[in-house]
């Protein structure tokens, strides 16, 4: 192949290489500002122009995860021998703040919104590709009556921008109870996923053939054992696929999160703007909080990328 | 000892009938070929046996007791599609265990069947590979397995060679019928490939439209077609096809292909048969296979002349398209009898080759001459 290109096909290879290099570099640079402010002291990370080379600090995490109270002054000397060493980490970058409580430590509201957030996440991922996977399957499968218009339904639930209902939701969410709950969340994000799983699923299971299932049904067995057996595993490049997208959309879901809960529900992504409020904002601190913010999603993706990448090669097989 | 009865089954997709009042009895141990076109009903048919199609009228009888309504699970047959239908998730060992791992049988007993069947089929070292591994043949020859591990009351093959290439499927063909003559069990399959049906077949059944034209033997639908349809759709070339006129003129009956100035000689016979049958006069199709136009490069007696106009070499015998009237006869020769084309020959009819049928129902007249 390399052999016969021309010299103008192997000039348009390069500036095609060219360009999705500097297409990588776009997209990779904000994370690598969030990364790199993440582990910066906090008078270099609003430098200009930017510090590129320093001593990389893990205090901004120890701000991130315990409650704090500015002090007038440097810590005395008998606070500073008596903290442990992840504490003086913090004084030793010339910080005035010191964490709240005395002796026992107190942790900041950032584990607590990571945790609603994991929980809300995960249940809503869950939720809606288990009921996507299964309502795609009765579309593929049998005879609905209505098929069409059902399945249009189903995909018109997305054609409103989901903000412009976000007071009556409001309301209806408070005159029921469901406002800054776990449930009222997980209920919100498995709705506006559900939809897309079902599309999506759909078309995963109309290319897994018939004749997979009508050989198991011959077989002796039952059509939910066939289910289960033959076409979820089947099907897994596609569950893992709408997983992913369901799980990124409920994850970074910022304007629900921040008008249905403020406290006991409260997600990172309304959390960690909201710190940027109090006092002088310490962008070391936002950037970590942002910084193991992005890393589940890049570890799940991680974690289902021979998924994802066979649903590329999907389809080598003899039909 | 497997005995299928099919009684007055009708199917509709919407509205329109795929199985017009099928009635069918299948021996046990004997090898039916379905056969005809695609859309005519036969893999209808043959899943509704296996219980993956619904019936709307009439009774499937497995052993004598009705089936219709019992689950394909339930009815102990095995279904080999023309797809394979491997599943991609599983090595070629748990796919032919999976039929047996549906009863719960215990591990030793699944082992033992599954390295039976793989000795059989010749594909004990393919057992830890994936489908996707498979040439089509061996895919071919594991989907069979998977069929046969069970000892099913009947297998049922949906054109299970129909995706092999031509040289793979006559192996495969050759297979088939060897492992049914080793194991034999009722078989039914479907194909719209008549060599495969030929060589396969204890019986043949010809649909058409939904419609059952004709059960007999390879031989007998071959040399007896009942209709014009069961004619022209077995065997290659295609059976001649020409309306005629009979008439009688001292002591012979003279067959005229319309157009034609001159006529064939018949045994006299011929046409008090054809009053008996009920034939009328203008009404009258003639069929002839090729090899039933016989040729000669001489005038002799009883033949006509006529022109040679297409030669197809074929290697072990020529195709050969004569003119006569206004209708091409296709004949059948020895390779390079005619030289060239153009030539003059003459050609008779062969009597004993030639098949009388009804121009409007299509039916046979059944002369044998």
């Amino acid at each position: 192949m390399a052999a016969v290109q021309t010299r103008s096909e192997r000039a348009l290879n390069r500036l095609a290489i060219a360009a999705v290099l500097v297409i990588t570099l776009l997209f990779l640079a904000p994370i690598y500002w969030i990364t790199s402010t993440a582990f910066k002291p906090r008078n270099l990370a609003t430098t200009i122009p930017p510090t590129v080379v320093f001593q990389p600090e893990i205090s901004p995490f120890v701000k991130l995860f315990t409650k704090r109270s500015q002090l007038r002054s440097a810590p005395e000397p008998e606070v500073y021998a008596a903290a442990p060493w992840w504490e003086r980490l913090v004084f030793d970058g010339g910080e005035k703040v010191v964490r709240s409580g005395r002796g026992e430590v107190q942790l900041s509201g950032y584990p607590n919104r990571f945790m609603n957030s994991l929980i809300v996440a995960i249940t809503s991922t869950v939720l809606a590709v288990g009921m996507g996977t299964f309502t795609a399957y009765g579309f593929s499968r049998f005879k609905v009556k209505g098929e069409a218009d059902l399945l249009f339904f189903i995909l018109s639930t997305r054609m409103l921008p989901p903000v412009v209902v976000a007071i009556p939701m409001f309301l209806m969410y408070r005159a029921v109870g469901l406002n800054d709950t776990h449930w009222g969340l997980i209920i919100l994000y498995t709705a506006f996923n559900l939809s897309f799983s079902v599309w999506l699923m759909k078309g995963f299971i109309d290319e897994i053939p018939k004749e997979y299932e009508e050989a198991a049904l011959v077989d002796g067995y039952t059509r939910l054992e066939a289910f289960f057996k033959i076409v979820l595993p089947e099907a897994a490049t596609g569950i893992a696929a709408t997983a992913v997208f369901c799980f990124i959309t409920a994850w970074n879901e910022y304007a629900f999160a921040l008008i249905m809960t403020n406290r006991r529900a409260q997600t990172a992504p309304p959390f960690i703007p909201s710190q940027v409020g109090s006092g002088l904002p310490d962008w070391t601190v936002i950037a970590a909080g942002t910084f193991l913010f992005l890393l589940p999603v890049a570890i799940f993706t991680f974690l289902l990328r021979n998924h994802l990448l066979r649903g590329m090669s999907f389809g080598a097989i003899r039909k | 000892m497997t005995q299928i009865e099919l009684r007055g089954i009708e199917k509709h997709f919407g509205a329109v009938q795929v199985i017009k009042d099928l009635n069918l009895t299948i021996a046990d141990n004997e090898f039916i070929v379905l056969l005809g076109q695609s859309g005519c009903g036969k893999t209808t048919t043959l899943r509704a046996i296996a219980g993956l199609e619904t019936i709307d009228e009439g009774d499937i009888l497995i052993d004598g007791q009705p089936v219709q309504h019992i689950k394909a699970a339930h009815r102990d047959i095995a279904f080999v599609f023309q797809s394979f239908s491997l599943y991609p998730h599983m090595t070629v060992f748990e796919n032919i265990a999976f039929p047996l791992r549906a009863t719960r049988g215990n591990r030793t007993d699944i082992e033992r069947e599954v390295q039976a069947v793989a000795k059989t089929l010749q594909i004990t070292h393919l057992l830890v590979k994936k489908p996707s591994a498979l040439s089509g043949g061996d895919m071919q020859r594991v989907a069979i397995g998977r069929a046969l591990v069970r000892r099913p009351k009947a297998m049922l093959m949906d054109e299970p060679i129909g995706a092999l290439d031509a040289k793979l499927r006559e192996e495969m063909r050759a297979e088939i019928k060897r492992l049914h003559i080793k194991q034999g069990s009722t078989t039914i399959y479907v194909t719209h490939d008549q060599v495969e049906a030929m060589s396969l077949a204890d019986r043949i059944v010809v649909m058409h439209e939904g419609v059952l034209q004709q059960v007999g033997s390879p031989h007998e639908v071959y040399a007896r077609p009942a209709n014009m349809f069961v004619a022209q759709f077995v065997g290659s070339p295609v059976m001649n096809m020409s309306d005629v006129t009979v008439s009688e003129d001292d002591g012979h009956a003279r067959v005229v292909v319309r157009g034609a100035p001159t006529s064939f000689d018949f045994p006299s016979n011929l046409t008090a048969q054809l009053a008996a049958a009920g034939a009328q006069s203008g009404n009258l199709t003639l069929g002839v296979r090729p090899e039933g136009v016989l040729v000669s490069r001489q005038a002799r007696e009883g033949y006509v002349p006529v022109e040679a106009h297409i030669i197809e070499p074929l290697g072990s015998h020529d195709i050969i398209d004569l003119q006569v009237g206004d209708q091409m006869l296709r004949a059948r020769t020895k390779s390079g009898f005619v030289p060239r084309p153009g030539e003059a020959v003459w050609a008779r009819i062969d009597p004993a080759q030639a098949h009388f049928f009804d121009s409007s129902t299509g039916t046979s007249f059944g002369i044998r001459l």
